[in-house]
């Protein structure tokens, strides 16, 4: 077993000093020379034709340098589909459409500003369930699309669905639904853009994907007819992520038209209550789900239609489904599979990526069927996973290539600490759901690699520039500690530079769970590189082989003779101070050898699988409908914990997220508006609502992975709510599908199943007239 | 309206002319450029803004400029010493993972401190109670109760709980 000096250690993060000292800049606190103020009109309708805009009063207002409206700006198309503008024109399609915006020396003045802008709409039909989305006669949210329904391929048929299910001797099926819920990223977007004489662009933003966000920006200045201009993408410190900032946005356009119309820096910043309307979603989905078995248990099929509510435009909620292919075809063995997802146009907000990608919504349903099928089968529901679990060597139908999987363990580990000696207690129930989710990087994307570049002073002090992006999950100190245990140095000499694309180099973008795995190789490679060449002049210094040398403690040391030992600071300045001299740099890019899917989705996404295991005890009052958990488990198999306090955070920080999920949150849209854009009344957990949670962690030590690890970020979230569900129909037999699972939806499944009206009277004995339920 | 109000902030004697409508929050950050206390919602649901006024930890985004007129107020920058070492409650946060974004540690350690002042003592209910206020997205709270546990009495001494166990390990 290598004896490891920074790997697997519990290092603090590298900026928690900082951060505890209130020194670290975020959006918010960025303030250049001359800096205005930007601020966006939304929409009063989620259809309508813009008739007129009428920014005359605005514009006069003293303080104010630029109103824009869609009429003003050149054609610039945003999103994943290229449906969507900064500024709107000829009609709005959700109450979030962006239809003016103002520059002005003060937010407040801008504020007021806004309010002088006059507006005249004309009213359109609109449409808010996909599923009435989808008839001929719906209105149309874009006339050109000529149907609200994407034309997006997602289909799958892998064996024979059909067959296995006429073989098979248990089948069930169902229908399942989710809905919206937001980040809620304690620090909220913004961006500042500024233009230098020449008009290259420097914006800072709050990004998980410099790289492709310069990108985007560049195709803005092209739009505007700025050719063969610069853009430099400086991140300043996230006050969260979790796939919010995984698209590039209509205000960090806005703030670049307006700085341009200005020649001054332009900071847009969100307050809450538009973060919450403005910012996109989790994607909600109706997913229709058919699963059997043979008399065994072993699963036989899963069928699986699914309808997405895409919202008025498109960003990456509605690819989600290339993402839940993967637990749809690779949870579990699961010989035939077939698959249909239609994405719909609709007049409500849109949806983005989220912790999970799609991965916690079919989860919800597999995993919630499955407990349905061990008890059409007979089976006991962890007995019942054992039997189907993935093994280290399957090919999933999917030709996804399963390297290591510690799902047995997590399973049985989970059992373990749950399982309570006496008899069942009323109220009381225990259930468990698994999860498969890319460990490996993910190929989405043409590239899925990521630069490094190492170099080293005189010192032996290291700066590693990297592509990866730190939003708090602890990218930066991750890599730390890569690179110091290769070069045998110490934490403190170590420091890692990701917010600059002048100075960083190439990465996709902080996703699909990637960072660890893919950035993590790409730094090895490059402290590789550097770890050789030192290696080599240290034996010429030393006179002996390279091979004899290791590098510890911030010394070069021979295996075999004590005495032979240098400093690799005064190796640097040796051979930097000579004729001839050399200084020590190095780059290196990785890019995993993981595949697209192709044209039938077949393909290898991922290096490797993370693979987890959840199970929750919880209570369950029967006279309110209210579901208390009394403890919660999440095994991972990590491959192996880089940093075990860090990769705890990720697993509890999911696993409150996914509670939130499952019983607390949602973003409530009546007719496309949201009705609770705020804490109050939009619940994510508090502290007092934290229950017990353990972590236990299985290393299965993954030969790709950078000293064994597998991505861990997303997998927190994931099977949580299939989990609570299955628990709460162990505790009191009611099967909730649809979520959030709140406690009167709880209550009402509890009265239905006892024959009682929703007041609690028997069926038929109480007047239906005093039985008022306010929804 | 305005009007010169005096106070004590974070030690030192500090007189300002301020308007009648400023929060704290504002007259912090954008008058006094102490950008450490942040502001996550603007009315008083999330905590990030919280600071610590004659003792009680209070939302600054809520709390008028004008009330700490001869109050003693304390922000995130004046709990390390003169020489820029932590806190052992700041430090705590440090080494127990207690911090992923950051965007809510200012706040979250300022509860904490008005807590710990007032109960070194504070058990876990205790702890969940003062803390309630402040919301984080990151963490899921479980390794701030640890580090706040860990900083209590102010008896800091690096002691790890281990919820963590590998292969290895056990």
């Amino acid at each position: 077993m290598q004896e490891f000096t920074a790997v697997g250690k519990r290092i603090p993060k590298l900026d928690a000093a900082d951060k505890a000292a209130g020194r670290i800049q975020y959006i918010q606190d960025i303030k250049l020379p001359g800096m205005l103020y930007g601020k966006i009109l939304y929409s009063k309708y989620p259809h309508a034709r813009i008739v007129n805009v009428d920014t005359s009063k605005a514009k006069k207002l003293s303080g104010v340098r630029a109103v824009l409206t869609g009429e003003d700006i050149p054609v610039i198309k945003l999103g994943v589909y290229k449906d969507n503008t900064p500024l709107k024109t000829g009609k709005v399609r959700s109450y979030r459409d962006e239809v003016a915006a103002v520059a002005a020396t003060d937010p407040e003045i801008a504020q007021e500003a806004l309010s002088l802008i006059e507006v005249t709409y004309k009213a359109l039909p609109a449409v808010f369930d996909p599923e009435k989305a989808m008839k001929e006669d719906a209105p149309l949210v874009h006339e050109r699309h000529k149907t609200n329904i994407l034309k997006m391929p997602w289909k799958l048929h892998y064996g024979d669905v059909e067959a296995a299910k006429k073989k098979a001797a248990h089948v069930v099926e169902d229908r399942f639904s989710t809905t919206w819920v937001t980040h809620c990223c304690m620090g909220t977007s913004g961006a500042v853009a500024e233009f230098d004489h020449t008009n290259n662009l420097t914006i800072y933003t709050n990004t998980q994907i410099p790289s492709l966000a310069q990108k985007d920006f560049l195709d803005t200045l092209k739009a505007m007819g700025l050719q063969d201009r610069r853009v430099r993408v400086v991140k300043p410190c996230l006050g969260g992520g979790f796939g919010s900032k995984l698209d590039t946005y209509a205000y960090e356009n806005i703030a670049i038209l307006l700085a341009y119309n200005t020649r001054k820096p332009v900071k847009i910043v969100f307050d809450r209550r538009e973060e919450f309307i403005a910012t996109s979603t989790r994607q909600p989905t109706i997913t229709y789900i058919s699963q059997g078995c043979d008399k065994k248990g072993n699963l036989l099929f899963r069928d699986i239609s699914m309808i997405l509510d895409n919202g008025a435009y498109t960003s990456w909620g509605a690819t989600t489904p290339s993402v839940m292919m993967m637990p749809i075809t690779t949870l579990y063995r699961v010989p035939n599979v077939r698959y249909e997802a239609k994405c719909v146009y609709t007049n409500n907000t849109y949806s983005q990526a989220m912790r999970g990608y799609g991965n916690p919504q079919a989860t919800f349903a597999i995993e919630s069927t499955m407990d349905m099928l061990a008890e059409a089968a007979g089976i006991d529901p962890v007995k019942f996973r054992r039997i189907n679990a993935n093994k280290p060597g399957d090919v999933s139908p999917q030709n996804f290539r399963i390297t290591t999987c510690g799902l047995d363990e997590c399973i049985d580990e989970v059992k373990k600490k749950l399982e309570t000696q006496g008899p069942k207690e009323e109220g009381i129930g225990m259930g468990i759901a698994s999860l498969i989710h890319v460990g490996g990087g993910a190929r989405v994307y043409k590239s899925d690699g990521c630069g490094t570049i190492l170099k080293m002073d005189d010192f032996a002090k290291v700066n590693v520039f990297t592509g990866a992006s730190d939003m708090g999950q602890g990218a930066d100190t991750v890599i730390a500690q890569i690179v110091a245990e290769e070069l045998g140095l110490h934490m403190e000499d170590i420091n890692v530079i990701h917010t600059d694309t002048d100075v960083c180099p190439w990465d996709v973008g902080a996703h699909a769970s990637r960072t660890t795995f893919v950035a993590g190789n790409s730094a090895l490679g490059a402290a590789r590189k550097i770890k050789s060449r030192i290696l080599e002049m240290a034996a010429r210094q030393l006179e002996t082989s390279a091979g004899e040398l290791i590098l510890r403690d911030r010394k070069i040391l021979s295996k075999t003779h004590p005495d032979k030992q240098m400093d690799i600071g005064k190796l640097l300045r040796t051979v930097h101070f000579s004729h001839g001299g050399q200084m020590l740099m190095a780059e290196h890019f990785y890019d995993p050898a993981n595949e697209n899917l192709g044209r039938d989705f077949r393909g290898n996404l991922s290096m490797t699988y993370t693979f987890g295991t959840h199970g929750v005890r919880v209570k369950v009052d029967e006279e309110t409908g209210k579901v208390k958990i009394l403890k919660y488990v999440a095994a991972h198999d990590v491959g192996k914990a880089i940093n075990p306090m860090l990769l705890e955070g990720q697993v509890y920080g999911g696993v409150m997220m996914g509670i939130g999920y499952a019983l607390t949150e949602q973003v409530i849209l009546e007719k496309g508006e949201n009705m609770n854009p705020n804490f109050r009344d939009y619940k994510i957990l508090t502290a007092k609502d934290v229950p017990i949670i353990e972590a236990p962690v299985r290393e299965t030590a993954d030969k790709e992975g950078p000293f064994g690890a597998k991505g861990i970020g997303e997998p927190g979230c994931v099977p949580t709510a299939p989990a609570i569900a299955n628990a709460i129909y162990d505790a009191v037999g009611v099967r909730i599908k649809d979520l959030p699972i709140t406690p009167e939806r709880v209550l009402a499944a509890i009265r239905e199943k006892k024959g009682l009206d929703h007041c609690g009277v028997e069926l038929g004995k109480g007047g239906a007239e005093e039985c008022i339920i306010e929804e | 309206m305005s009007q010169e109000i005096a106070f004590t902030l974070n030690g030192n004697e500090t007189k300002v002319a301020i308007q009648d409508h400023w929060t704290l929050l504002h007259l912090l950050r954008e008058e006094l450029g102490l950008l450490g206390t942040k502001e996550g919602c603007g009315s008083g649901e999330c905590g990030a803004c919280t600071v610590i006024v004659n003792g009680d930890a209070v939302n600054s985004c809520l709390y008028l400029a004008a009330e700490v007129n001869g109050k003693k107020v304390l922000t995130i920058e004046g709990l390390a010493t003169a020489d820029g070492t932590l806190h052992p409650i700041q430090q705590s946060f440090v080494d127990n993972g207690a911090i992923q974004c950051g965007f809510c540690s200012p706040g979250m350690i300022m509860s904490a401190k008005a807590l710990l002042d007032e109960n070194p003592n504070a058990k876990l209910e205790d702890i969940k109670h003062a803390l309630a206020g402040n919301l984080c997205r990151c963490t899921g709270y479980v390794q701030i109760f640890n580090a706040v546990k860990l900083a209590s009495g102010y008896r800091y001494d690096a002691v790890k709980v281990v919820a963590w166990q590998s292969k290895d390990d056990s």
